[in-house]
C-alpha cells in the first residue's frame, strides 16, 4: 500500500504542488519591505554612524586633545595635533578622521573622557569622491552642530547602561 | 522567379564557401561553426526545392543535435594547431585523389541526368503533386518502404546497443544514490523527539 | 514611371509590407520582454514578501526602460583572450533566434506572418538552434566559468529537446497536421491539456529546461559558475542575451499555449467568452504560462546537474516515448485518428 501511495504521490507531483501552493499563499501576504529612502527602520541609541565633534552648551568645544581616541583607533583613522590656544587652554589644532579607513567600532566614542567625539545616527553620508571622506575638524564640528539634538538624546537614552 | 534565383545563388554560394572554410579554417571550432553554416544553407536549398519537411529535419537533427555534439567534442579537445598543420602536405595527395573521385562521380551522375532526360522518368517514386511533401514522405517511408525503413531502424538500434555494451562497465561495490528512497523518507520515520530529564540521558 | 510602379507592385511593396508586419510583431514582443522582466521582479518579490521595483515611475513601471537605458550606455568590454568574432556573433545569434520564431506564431485566426505547413517543425528547429548562441559565447569568452556554462547548456538543451520532440509528436498525432493554425483549430472541442495532461506537464518542464530557466538554470548558475556563459559579457552584448532569453521564454510560452491551451480559442464557446477577441485570449494564456515560469522560479531550488540529466533521459524520455505509442494506439483503436488527403 505504501508503495502505491508513494508512486501516486510522485506521479501526481504532490510535493511540487505543495511547494507552489505555499509560494502562492505568500504572494498575497502583506509585504515587509521598508520603502527605504521614504521609510526608515528604527535605530538603536547605540547605533554607530557618522562621526561628530560636540560642543558644550556655551559653545566651547569639548575636545581637550587628550589623543585617547587616536591611540585606541584600531584602524588608525584618526590624526590629532594639539597646541595651547591663546587663552592657555589645550585644544586641537587638527582633528582628522579618514572615513575610508574607519571601521565604525565606536572605540573613539568609548575612550573619550568628555563625550566630544561621538558616532551619530547618520549613515547616509555617501559621497561622489574619495576626498570628501577625509573629514577635518571643521567638518566634524559642523556635524556636531547639525546633529546635536539627536546626539544628546541618544546619550541620555543610553546613559543608564554605561 | 528572379528572387528565387537570387536566393538560390545566395544559399549555394554560402554553402560552397563555408564548405571550403570548413577544411581551410585554422581553428577547429571555427571549422565546425562553418560546417553548421553549410548545413543551414543546404536547408535553405531544400526549401527552395519545396522540400520544407526535409529542410527542417536537417536543421533539427544535424544542426540542432549532431553538430552540437561535434562542437561539444571539438571545444573540449586540446589541439596543438601547429602539429595539426604538419601532416598537411603529406596527406594532400590522398585527399586530392578522394576529392577527384567524388568530383568525377558527381559529374557522371549530373551529366547522365542532363544528357538523357528519360532517366528521371524511371525514378522509383516521383513526387506526387497533390500532397504536401510531409505526407508524401510519410507515405513513401511508412507505406511503400515500411520494411526497409524498419530494417534501417533495427540496424541503428543494434549499433546503439552494441556501442553501449562495448563501453559499459559494471563496477562492483559502488554505492549509488537512490533518489526515490531519499524522497520517500519522511520526518516521522527518521526523527524521534524525546523529552530527556537533565542529567539522566536516554 | 510606369516601370517603377510595376517594380513597386512586384517587389518593393511586398517587401515593405513584410517589413511593416515584422515591426508590428517584434515591437510588442520586445515590449513584452521588457515588462516580463518587470513582472518577474514583481512576482518573485511578492512571493518573497518584498515589493519589487516601485521607485522609477508609477509602481516602478518605467524600471525596465531605465534598465535598458543603463545597459545601452555602458561600455562593451571584450576580453583580450576572447575570440572576437564569435564573441560578438553569439549574443546576436541568441537574440535573432529568439525573434525569428515569432514568424509562424498565429496570434489569432489568420493573424500570422507566415502560415507555413511545417510550423511546429520550424519552431522546434529554431528552439534547437538556440543552444549555439550559448555554446559559442561560452567558448569564445575564453573563461573557465563561461566554458562550463556553455557545455552544460549544450548537454541540457540537447537532452530535453528529445522528450520535447516526442511530446510534440503526441500532439501531432491528435491533429494530423504540422500547421500551427490547424493545431489550434483541432482544439475547438477540447484543449489538448485535458486529454494529454501528462504530456503538457512534460512539455512545460522541458520548455523550462530549454530556456535555461530556474530550476534548470545550470548554464548560468551564479553560485558555482559566477554567471556561467555570460560572465564576460557587458552592456549591449549582455542585453542581447538577456532579451534573447526572455523572448525565448515568451516564445516557448506561446508554443505551450498553441499546442495545449487552445491558442486563441476561448475556454467555452458561449456568449461572454467569445465576445473577447482571440488575440486577447492568446495573450492571457501566454501570460498565465509565463506566470508559471516565474512562480516555479520563486518556488524551487536549482537542480543538481546529474539529477537534471536523470530527469531528462530516465524519466521524461521513457514516459514520452511510451506516450507516443499509447496515444497512437488509442487513436487507432477508437478510430479517432484524423485522416487527411
Amino acid at each position: 500500500m505504501s508503495f502505491i501511495d508513494r508512486a501516486a504521490r510522485s506521479v501526481l507531483l504532490s510535493e511540487l504542488i505543495q511547494g507552489m501552493a505555499l509560494t502562492l499563499r505568500y504572494m498575497f501576504r502583506p509585504k515587509v519591505t521598508l520603502n527605504y529612502p521614504y521609510e526608515k527602520g528604527p535605530l538603536s541609541p547605540r547605533f554607530r554612524g557618522e562621526h561628530a565633534l560636540r560642543r558644550y552648551p556655551n559653545g566651547e568645544e569639548r575636545c581637550i586633545a587628550c589623543k585617547l581616541c587616536e591611540a585606541i583607533c584600531p584602524a588608525q583613522a584618526i590624526t590629532i595635533e594639539a597646541e595651547p590656544r591663546a587663552d592657555g587652554s589645550r585644544r586641537t589644532s587638527r582633528y582628522d578622521i579618514d572615513m575610508t579607513k574607519c571601521i565604525f567600532c565606536g572605540f573613539c566614542e568609548e575612550a573619550c573622557p568628555v563625550d566630544a567625539i561621538v558616532e551619530g545616527p547618520n549613515f547616509e553620508f555617501a559621497t561622489e569622491t574619495r576626498e570628501e571622506l577625509m573629514y577635518d575638524k571643521q567638518k566634524l564640528l559642523e556635524n556636531g552642530e547639525r546633529w546635536e539634538t539627536e546626539l544628546s538624546e541618544r546619550l541620555t537614552a543610553d546613559a543608564p547602561y554605561r | 522567379m528572379i528572387v528565387q534565383a537570387l536566393a538560390f545563388y545566395m544559399f549555394a554560394f554560402i554553402t560552397v564557401a563555408s564548405g571550403v572554410l570548413v577544411i581551410s579554417a585554422r581553428n577547429p571550432v571555427h571549422s565546425v561553426l562553418f560546417l553548421i553554416l553549410a548545413f543551414f544553407n543546404s536547408a535553405g536549398l531544400f526549401i527552395l526545392l519545396g522540400a520544407e519537411f526535409l529542410a527542417f529535419i536537417l536543421v533539427v537533427v544535424y544542426v540542432g543535435a549532431v553538430a552540437v555534439l561535434f562542437l561539444f567534442v571539438v571545444m573540449m579537445l586540446d589541439i596543438n594547431f601547429v602539429e595539426l598543420r604538419q601532416g598537411f602536405l603529406q596527406y594532400l595527395p590522398i585527399g586530392a585523389l578522394v576529392g577527384l573521385i567524388l568530383l568525377v562521380e558527381l559529374l557522371v551522375v549530373l551529366g547522365g541526368w542532363h544528357l538523357t532526360p528519360e532517366i528521371t522518368a524511371q525514378a522509383s517514386a516521383p513526387a506526387p503533386a497533390d500532397l504536401t511533401n510531409t505526407q508524401a514522405l510519410g507515405e513513401l517511408i511508412y507505406t511503400h518502404y515500411l520494411y526497409l525503413f524498419q530494417g534501417a531502424g533495427v540496424v541503428l538500434l543494434v549499433a546503439m546497443i552494441g556501442a553501449i555494451v562495448l563501453t559499459h562497465r559494471k563496477r562492483p561495490g559502488v554505492r549509488k544514490q537512490r533518489i526515490a528512497d531519499q524522497l520517500a523518507r519522511r520526518v516521522e520515520d527518521t526523527i524521534e523527539v524525546k523529552s530527556v530529564e537533565t542529567g539522566k540521558g536516554i | 514611371m510606369a516601370e517603377f510602379w510595376e517594380f513597386w507592385d512586384a517587389y518593393l511593396w511586398p517587401t515593405l509590407w513584410i517589413i511593416i508586419k515584422i515591426v508590428v510583431i517584434v515591437m510588442p514582443v520586445l515590449l513584452g520582454v521588457a515588462y516580463l522582466t518587470y513582472a518577474e521582479r514583481k512576482v518573485i518579490g511578492a512571493m518573497h514578501l518584498r515589493k519589487g521595483p516601485n521607485v522609477v515611475g508609477p509602481f516602478g513601471l518605467l524600471q525596465p526602460i531605465a534598465d535598458g537605458l543603463k545597459l545601452f550606455l555602458k561600455e562593451t568590454v571584450i576580453p583580450t583572450g576572447a575570440n572576437r568574432g564569435v564573441f560578438i556573433i553569439a549574443p546576436c545569434l541568441t537574440f535573432i533566434l529568439a525573434l525569428i520564431g515569432w514568424a509562424v506564431i498565429p496570434f489569432s485566426e489568420g493573424y500570422v506572418l507566415a502560415d507555413i505547413n511545417v510550423g511546429v517543425l520550424y519552431l522546434f528547429a529554431v528552439s534547437s538552434l538556440g543552444v549555439y548562441g550559448i555554446l559559442m559565447a561560452g567558448w569564445a569568452s575564453n573563461s573557465k566559468y563561461a566554458f562550463l556554462g556553455g557545455l552544460r547548456s549544450a548537454a541540457q538543451m540537447v537532452s530535453y529537446e528529445v522528450s520535447m520532440g516526442f511530446v510534440i509528436i503526441t500532439v501531432l498525432l491528435c491533429v494530423g497536421s504540422l500547421n500551427l493554425t490547424d493545431i489550434v483549430m483541432a482544439q475547438k472541442t477540447v484543449w489538448f491539456v485535458i486529454p494529454l495532461l501528462p504530456m503538457a506537464v512534460i512539455f512545460f518542464v522541458s520548455t523550462v529546461a530549454e530556456t535555461n530557466r530556474h530550476p534548470f538554470d545550470l548554464p548560468e548558475a551564479e553560485a558555482e559558475l559566477v554567471s556561467g556563459f555570460n560572465v564576460e559579457y557587458s552592456a549591449m552584448t549582455f542585453a542581447l542575451f538577456f532579451l534573447g532569453e526572455y523572448a525565448n521564454m515568451i516564445l516557448m510560452a506561446s508554443m505551450t499555449t498553441i499546442l495545449f491551451l487552445g491558442g486563441w480559442l476561448p475556454p467555452f464557446d458561449i456568449a461572454p467568452f467569445n465576445w473577447i477577441p482571440g488575440g486577447i485570449w492568446f495573450a492571457l494564456k501566454v501570460a498565465f504560462v509565463l506566470f508559471l515560469f516565474l512562480w516555479i522560479r520563486a518556488t524551487f531550488p536549482r537542480y543538481r546537474y546529474d539529477q537534471l540529466m536523470r530527469l531528462g533521459w530516465k524519466v521524461f524520455l521513457p514516459i514520452s516515448l511510451a506516450a507516443v505509442a499509447v496515444v497512437a494506439g488509442v487513436l487507432v483503436a477508437f478510430d479517432l485518428a484524423p485522416v487527411q488527403g
